[in-house]
């Protein structure tokens, strides 16, 4: 961790976030503090920004222009080491992008051990510990073609923890999953939520985002238009924009 | 019968012509067997190249110069880059012929391995990119530990296919009159005045040989496979 980093600063500090591609502009100035301990969940109709948002703050697109501190360092600047930084933000995907040609295991270690310079077996240790926590410690030989979509997004989970991030970033986690097993994944989430991780979700879990989430931002054209606490958020929409969605989704 | 028997004498046994076949044998294997491995240096080196190039816009002016002898190669007959091999290039030098044919079939070779390897890398879903970055990866341990692995295993079959034609190709070796297998079978025919045996000889080993190493990579394929969908 940094040591100019400040535990009373936000965690994450992003300032007037701009991307865009070619002639469209997928983010229209976005800003926003995320504090530790936080969990913030991203809802907005499709082609929002929403994912690219949250794709940015990882720096897996390039922001066209802005700023964002990361435990107080800029990771916007190109001088940024951002694979140091990447290591303490977990990102989990939408189609889940296990490792197919790995164990489940080594899809779990083959970072901490490359990266963080553990031992395998310190590695192996500490995945099954996680691994049991999901539930699929029986699996860890398999691979992850063997694995049902649940399972798959329930061990991308497990090997972001693996690296003991600072952060969790979830990319829609469930929208490429069959209905029945959403709720695996989302209890894992929801665990995660009470042991105090910061969480960055975007998802189209409406109900899930109420239960779980300590702020909603609602994005819409590019930018955040609204943001609240789950009641409120709900119950209390200022806007039109977001009524007229929560009118559509709800 | 019999005269199958004073034929195969005559081809093979008289004179020790046997040896022709044997020492052609080696040469081809030789020769074969380092252009391989120079092929496949190259052609990984020129394929990382191109892909870093296409997806991060990257190692420019290496790009360019991996897509003339891309274009060079791939656009000249080997037979002609082998004989500017010799008489051009190591013309005015005292080489060993064998030496100038690995390095000849070797960067024809990775010309060829070069776009299969590369066409492997850009079958990977993009998002096994993305996964090994946002554990914190550099692009190349990303290349390393995750796309790599994975493109080999897809163009397994393809690489094999290469490594057939370039067994085969290294007949015309005798161009610059190298005495691979093709050459030694040519030359008893020239002295027995007997085309039969020992060019049907010739062929059947090259064709035991491809075979053969069919075989292997049947069984490693079988092995790449049980380790994934």
């Amino acid at each position: 961790m940094n040591t100019n980093y400040d535990a009373q600063q936000p965690l994450i500090q992003v300032t007037d976030l701009i991307k865009s591609f070619g002639d469209l502009d997928a983010l229209n100035g976005v800003s926003v503090n995320i504090n530790e301990g936080d969990v913030v969940f991203v809802v907005g109709p499709s082609g929002s920004g929403k994912s690219t948002f949250l794709r940015c703050l990882n720096r897996l697109e390039e922001p066209t222009n802005g700023r964002i501190l990361f435990e107080g360092v800029d990771i916007t600047d190109p001088k940024t080491d951002i694979d140091k930084h990447r290591q303490k933000m977990g990102m989990v995907f939408q189609q889940f992008n296990l490792f197919p040609h790995m164990t489940i295991l080594k899809n779990l270690t083959i970072g901490p051990v490359k990266l963080q310079n553990k031992s395998r077996e310190e590695a192996e240790a500490e995945a099954m510990k996680l691994l049991e926590r999901v539930g699929l410690a029986d699996r860890a030989g398999a691979y992850p073609s063997q694995l049902s979509g649940g399972q798959k997004q329930r061990i991308a989970i497990v090997r972001a923890l693996c690296m003991k991030p600072d952060v969790m970033l979830f990319d829609e986690p469930t929208s490429a999953l069959d209905p029945e097993m959403v709720g695996e994944v989302l209890s894992v989430m929801r665990d995660l939520a009470e042991q105090r991780m910061t969480m960055v979700v975007v998802t189209h879990e409406m109900a899930f985002a109420r239960e779980v989430a300590n702020r909603i931002l609602f994005m819409a054209e590019g930018k955040i238009v609204e943001e609240n606490e789950p009641v409120a958020f709900f119950e209390n929409p200022k806007s039109d924009r977001l009524k007229n969605f929560l009118s559509k989704v709800l | 019968m019999d005269q199958l028997i004073e034929k195969f004498y005559m081809n093979f046994i008289k004179e020790d012509r046997w040896q022709y076949i044997t020492n052609g044998l080696r040469v081809t294997l030789t020769v074969t067997f380092f252009a391989v491995i120079m092929g496949i240096v190259l052609g990984f080196l020129v394929a990382v190249v191109r892909s870093t190039y296409d997806k991060t816009g990257k190692m420019k002016i290496l790009n360019i110069i991996c897509n003339v002898y891309l274009t060079i190669i791939r656009g000249t007959p080997v037979v002609v880059q082998l004989l500017i091999t010799y008489f051009v290039i190591f013309g005015s030098v005292n080489i060993n012929k064998v030496v100038v044919a690995v390095i000849a079939f070797g960067v024809n070779s990775g010309a060829y391995v070069a776009e299969i390897i590369r066409s492997g890398i850009m079958s990977v879903d993009n998002g096994q990119f993305e996964a090994g970055r946002s554990i914190g990866f550099t692009y190349g341990q990303t290349m390393l530990y995750i796309i790599l692995p994975q493109a080999f295993k897809n163009v397994l079959p393809a690489l094999a296919n290469e490594f057939i034609v370039l067994l085969k190709e290294t007949s015309v070796a005798g161009y610059i009159a190298l005495e691979d297998l093709t050459k030694g079978g040519d030359i008893i025919r020239s002295r027995t005045y007997d085309a039969f045996m020992p060019l049907i000889a010739v062929a059947v080993i090259y064709l035991v040989m491809v075979m053969i190493f069919n075989y292997f990579v049947k069984c490693l394929e079988r092995r790449l496979r049980n380790s994934e969908h």
